[in-house]
């Protein structure tokens, strides 16, 4: 089995390949339905691609992908850890609203002082949603799917009636809350702007989502806390026979990934919005979080590059009805690129191409070693 | 008193209007869920179901032929969804998360490319889901004016009652729900007594895309007229989240599909009376899904292979 | 065996050179079996020998590479179960095929229920299965649940799960390894009765007494490789065992003779509740003493899990003592009873052994993780962390080689095993628990097992062994605790015990 492996080979091992191939079949797709509506592949595909490379373009990118990294990250520390965050929307939706709620009821604060209590009231409240969900499950084993779904809403709803509350609410007629202080704004000073020829909303926020990039990698690879949350998510029976509190986990890795949410709410709120509108349907963050977290293989450097990828397709997108073509083809982009990283074993089937035996779905282990699979 | 009464016949109502989609998507939930499939690609077989009822139902002027087509465009996307989860072993979360994306993003994409909107166009009257008891009672009295606010409702609400029925019957009293049944619990077993546990998931989740879709369809063909982006927005979480509520089986689902219904229903009625915060009141359903959660259901147990793919050895 | 009801003009099944790879790995190398009318044939060979590789394939599950199967003289593609079950065969794997929420008739005729018009007959079913439980003596109750019956009852159901879809070549996997040895003795009366009946049975099997009480003939299968059919009559234990591995076996554990210590494990008037809140450990007393291994054995079921699960703290009891040198671990954490001196290899090694998507060096350090030197103020050593894994692997025999980083899951199970003795005996505590350490490991991973539990009682840890293999309690325990009902029965000195007895005692009918 010393063969020199073929490019095939390499190319079913690989996961970074099998990702490359995922997006390259997404835009083949879009590609295939642009070409249905009789519009020219590569005129839609040229603005997309100009549209963000630009210096200006790409700064707008960037203020795009701030959320979509941390909500990404939120979710995939979630499944390092064994629960699916579906609640990272709930999460994001009461990070951003108690970071407004700061910024505006606490607005004379100086910014050295103000946008640290707006980051920890986001990600306090983002927390404190994600603990609530593990506590039902710990305490009452109720699923944690179904309360997060619950949560999602109820989230919504609060922010809305927040958003209602005299103190908070616009003074004009706008259904949203008053602007928050600009001494809890992210945004560069309007000359750099200016100068760097950047989007009127470029802010550091960027900055943020670096550091927690690394502090998620640095807490699932080199901590015993990491330790004691993966072990948990790959196997709490195993954890809990080895003395770690299963509980007690489930908790924590709940605050974790409910206040990566939060803080993703409040940045896009203190980089991007400034206020908080009521919504009429939900704003989607943490479904964006999900496919950033899957895309990225809930590795923190591969969801800081996938929340880039997925905020340049957002704003991208956004200018594809210049040349007539739907926004939503985005979308329908999207959503195959994560249809083909779910089915990415038939690239992992490549190299069985070139040989004449059959490809297996998996190899299969003989029926005598698969014992203790069964209950 | 009389105005109780009245109230009550237009809560009732409101009830029943929320609950058809929903119960739709949660029946086909529980096919997927319990043959061992997670599908949480419930809400983009809606939207994908909610623009082809509404849109063949223009073009034909028959609504029957939309609402049926809206379950096959929902089939579609359930096809999709097994032919990923069921013959390749995709993460079913994964893959439910692409259907999530692909159904709302190519309606969508088709409705602009159609009418120049992302909204379709509204319905006339006679190319919505008819209403079955329009005008039977005598709204002069009391208790005729109780009985037009419930029964007012279009024939799709009282198709789910008996779809519950069928699914019901199907799962406990049929060969194929028993093996449907032991698929989700044991496929090893199955594999052994030569029943195709392949290919009883892959047609359990094409049927659970079929009823999300005629779910979807009934949000645009009756409650309302048309279709937009906004059409679905979450109610297929809540159907999933009504089949975990209700352990699994038709029967729980259908009450769990009914409190969310009938928290919704309240919802419309005690926001137009009474002073109350709307936001507050909105919130009502999912506090007090959660609420019942702790007090009467507890632990829902989840079919014992569910969420696992099955790989047949060769 | 007499061979009475053989008919040796009558071949039901032949498969003829079957070849079977996976990939590049060889399972089945030209494997040859014939088994007559009235026959019982054992296919005797170590774990991973390729024995149920081969009946797999027999039954459909699984397709030959090359080779033929003959059922009756005739060839037939075995393209999947249902073509076996049409040819008469059935099986009864040794991991049983039970849909554990429904009820014994729903299992038994699922695949071939019965049916109303669209409607499901049950009534039909229900008398179908208890007229076929009576026909063959098997009785059992039609509307109990699986998961509320005894192990010994789902083999009655698998075996009618067979016979209900007119099997007359029944392949029976490993079906004693859970059973008492009074419940082994029913079989062998069962599969006597059904070959009076004329049918055939293949009996897949590592226990060589079996094979001498039960088997007319039997097929050896070494490494995937055919080795030979003989006459049982013609071989005795020994000829098969080396036979089977290849080499000479030595069954004798090396044990010196030692006086027991002070007591280091004292259970006292136990209570304790199974998943379902009925009492199933009741007042139970026990002690294990330095330098001595305890060994309990009994039926499964009758409380041992529970009692390993509440000396562990992985289940809170309802009241009692468990005092480790004197501390009190009851209803404490798993944790606790570590830091006091408790280590434990668990019964389920995948489930609660091991986490198997963590790679070796993590699982090495999976209670101590959070100390020296694998960890500073929270922040994991990789280094001291990996030559640990470096030492153990060397130490402990854990191959392959070099796989400190490699995830515990693509090792074998005997090498899974290891990797949870070497945790478990570094680990140093005064008190060791192993519940059936060498459950589906072959001969030569057993023995090692074996060695380092005998290793353990020598340097005057106290052990305590709880098994349902009593083979390993008898030749490995100082003292045999039978446990029944939720309470240690009898003690006796392990030199004293045999096999009757302790099998009457397990099943309740003799104290000692």
């Amino acid at each position: 089995m010393t063969k020199k492996k073929s490019f095939l080979d390499f190319v079913s091992e690989n996961r970074f390949i099998h990702i490359l191939l995922s997006i390259l079949l997404g835009f083949l797709v879009g590609a295939i339905f642009l070409a249905i509506m009789g519009l020219s592949v590569g005129e839609a595909y040229g603005r997309l691609i100009s549209s963000v490379t630009s210096l200006k373009g790409f700064s707008y990118v960037v203020v795009y992908a701030i959320p979509y990294i941390v909500v990404g990250l939120s979710v995939a520390f979630s499944f390092k850890t064994g629960v699916f965050n579906i609640g990272a929307e709930g999460q994001f939706v009461v990070g951003s609203m108690a970071a407004a709620v700061v910024g505006i009821l606490a607005g004379n604060l100086p910014k050295p002082l103000l946008i640290p209590l707006c980051f920890l009231a986001a990600m306090a409240a983002g927390a404190i949603w994600g603990v609530i969900v593990g506590f039902l499950k710990t305490r009452w084993g109720i699923n944690e799917v179904l309360s997060m779904i619950m949560f999602n809403w109820i989230a919504f709803y609060l922010s809305n009636f927040i958003a209602g509350i005299p103190a908070i609410h616009s003074d004009g007629t706008a259904e949203a809350t008053k602007n928050i202080s600009s001494n809890a704004s992210t945004l560069l000073s309007k000359d750099l702007i200016n100068r760097l020829g950047l989007a009127p909303t470029a802010n550091w926020g960027i900055l943020v989502a670096v550091v927690m990039t690394l502090l998620v990698w640095f807490i699932i690879e080199k901590t015993t806390l990491g330790y004691e949350l993966k072990a948990v998510g790959y196997n709490k029976f195993a954890a809990e026979y080895g003395g770690i509190h299963v509980n007690r986990s489930i908790l924590t890795a709940l605050a974790i990934s409910g206040a990566l949410a939060g803080l993703g709410g409040a940045l896009q709120l203190m980089g991007m919005g400034s206020r908080i509108s009521v919504f009429s349907s939900q704003e989607g963050f943490g479904f964006a979080g999900i496919v950033v977290a899957l895309i990225g293989c809930s590795n923190p450097f591969g969801v800081f590059i996938a929340g880039i990828f997925y905020g340049a397709l957002m704003y991208g997108g956004s200018k594809l009805n210049l040349v007539g073509a739907p926004t939503q083809l985005i979308n329908v982009i999207v959503g195959t690129v994560v249809f083909f990283i779910a089915i990415s074993v038939i690239f992992e089937n490549l190299k069985y191409l070139k040989k004449k035996a059959k490809a297996p779905v998996k190899p299969a282990a003989p029926a005598a070693e698969k014992e203790g699979e069964q209950k | 008193m009389t105005n109780f009464i009245n109230n009550f016949g237009i809560i009732l109502y409101a009830t029943l209007i929320y609950t058809t989609p929903l119960l739709y998507a949660a029946l086909g939930s529980c096919f997927s869920e319990v043959s061992g499939v997670v599908n949480i690609g419930i809400e983009g077989m809606m939207t994908a179901g909610a623009f082809t009822g509404t849109v063949v139902a223009y073009f034909t002027g028959n609504p029957w032929i939309g609402f049926l087509c809206g379950g096959l465009a929902g089939a579609f996307f359930g096809m999709l969804h097994a032919i990923a989860t069921v013959n390749l072993g995709a993460d079913q979360t994964i893959a439910g998360t692409a259907i999530n994306m692909l159904g709302p993003g190519i309606v969508i994409m088709i409705a602009k490319v159609m009418f120049n909107s992302t909204d379709t166009i509204p319905l006339e009257a006679s190319m919505k889901i008819p209403r079955l008891f329009r005008g039977v009672f005598d709204t002069a009295t009391v208790f005729g004016r109780f009985m037009d606010n419930v029964f007012a409702n279009y024939a799709s609400t009282y198709l789910v009652f008996l779809a519950v029925l069928i699914v019901w019957f199907v799962f406990y009293k049929t060969r194929f729900g028993l093996r449907l049944r032991a698929c989700g619990e044991h496929p090893q077993a199955c594999e052994t007594l030569g029943i195709n546990v392949l290919r009883m998931r892959f047609l359990c989740v094409c049927i659970s895309g079929f009823l999300a879709g005629l779910g979807g369809a009934c949000v645009t063909m009756a409650i309302s007229t048309q279709f937009r982006p906004i059409s679905i927005v979450g109610q297929g979480f809540i159907a999933i989240a009504a089949v975990i509520f209700g352990k699994f089986r038709p029967q729980g689902a259908l009450l769990g599909c009914l409190l969310f219904g009938f928290c919704s229903g309240l919802k419309v009625v005690l926001g137009g009376s009474s002073g109350v915060n709307m936001q507050l009141i909105s919130m009502i359903p999912y506090v007090v899904t959660v609420i019942v959660l702790i007090l009467f259901v507890g632990k829902s147990r989840v079919p014992s292979a569910n969420g696992k793919p099955f790989v047949k050895s060769k | 065996m007499s061979k009475q009801y053989v008919d040796m003009s009558t071949p039901v099944i032949e498969m003829r050179n079957i070849v079977k790879k996976f990939g590049d790995f060889v399972a089945n190398d030209g494997i040859n079996l014939t088994v007559h009318k009235g026959e019982i044939h054992a296919i005797l060979g170590e774990n991973g020998a390729g024995k149920s590789t081969l009946m797999n394939q027999l039954y459909g599950l699984l397709k030959p590479t090359s080779g033929d199967i003959l059922v009756n003289g005739k060839k037939i593609e075995m393209n999947n179960p249902r073509d076996a079950i049409d040819a008469g065969i059935g099986m009864v794997h040794q991991h049983f095929m039970l849909v554990q929420p429904f009820t014994v008739t729903e299992n038994i005729v699922l695949g071939t229920e019965p049916t109303k018009g669209v409607k499901l007959d049950m009534a039909t079913a229900r008398k179908n299965v208890v007229e076929i439980s009576e026909r063959y003596g098997l009785s059992i109750d039609p509307d109990a649940k699986i998961e509320d019956i005894s192990v010994g009852m789902q083999q009655r159901v698998e075996i009618l799960k067979a016979l209900y879809r007119g099997a007359d070549i029944l392949i029976l996997d490993e079906p004693t390894s859970s059973l008492t040895p009074q419940e082994i003795v029913e079989l062998i009366d069962i599969m006597h009765n059904l070959v009076k009946d004329g049918k055939s049975i293949i009996i897949i099997t590592h226990k060589l007494k079996e094979i001498k009480e039960s088997a007319d003939f039997c097929t050896i299968i070494r490494m995937g490789k055919y080795i030979d059919t003989v006459d049982v009559d013609e071989v005795d234990e020994n000829d098969l065992a080396s036979m089977m591995v290849g080499r000479k076996v030595t069954f004798v554990v090396d044990k010196p003779a030692q006086e027991p210590g002070e007591v280091v494990l004292d259970v006292k008037d136990l209570h304790c509740k199974d998943y379902r809140g009925v009492e199933i450990v009741k007042g139970l007393n026990l002690q294990v003493r330095r330098g001595e291994i305890v060994g309990i054995a009994g039926i499964d079921g009758n409380g041992q899990t529970e009692l390993v699960e509440v000396i562990t703290g992985l289940r809170k009891g309802v009241s009692g003592q468990v005092l480790v040198n004197g501390v009190d671990v009851f209803n404490k954490s798993p944790a606790f009873g570590f830091d006091h001196g408790v280590s434990s290899i668990p019964a389920d090694r995948q489930k609660h052994g091991l986490v198997l998507d963590f790679s070796i060096e993590d699982n090495l350090i999976l209670q101590n993780y959070g100390e020296e030197p694998f960890s500073q103020k929270a922040i994991l050593k990789r280094d001291p962390i990996f030559s640990h894994a470096s030492d153990s692997i060397e130490k402990y025999d854990i191959r392959p080689r070099n796989s400190e980083k490699r995830p515990a899951g693509t090792l074998s199970g005997g090498n899974q095993q290891k990797v949870i003795i070497a945790r478990e005996v570094q680990n140093d505590k005064d008190l060791l628990i192993a519940v059936n350490p060498t459950r589906g490991l072959d001969v030569g991973a057993i023995e090692y097992v074996h060695k380092y539990i005998v290793d353990q009682r020598n340097k005057g840890k106290a052990v305590l062994l709880v098994s349902f293999e009593l083979d390993e309690i008898m030749s490995l325990s100082d003292i045999i605790d039978v446990i029944f009902d939720g309470q240690i029965v009898s003690s006796i000195p392990g030199s004293e015990a045999n096999e009757n007895d302790l099998g009457l005692m397990m099943a309740g009918g003799k104290q000692a």
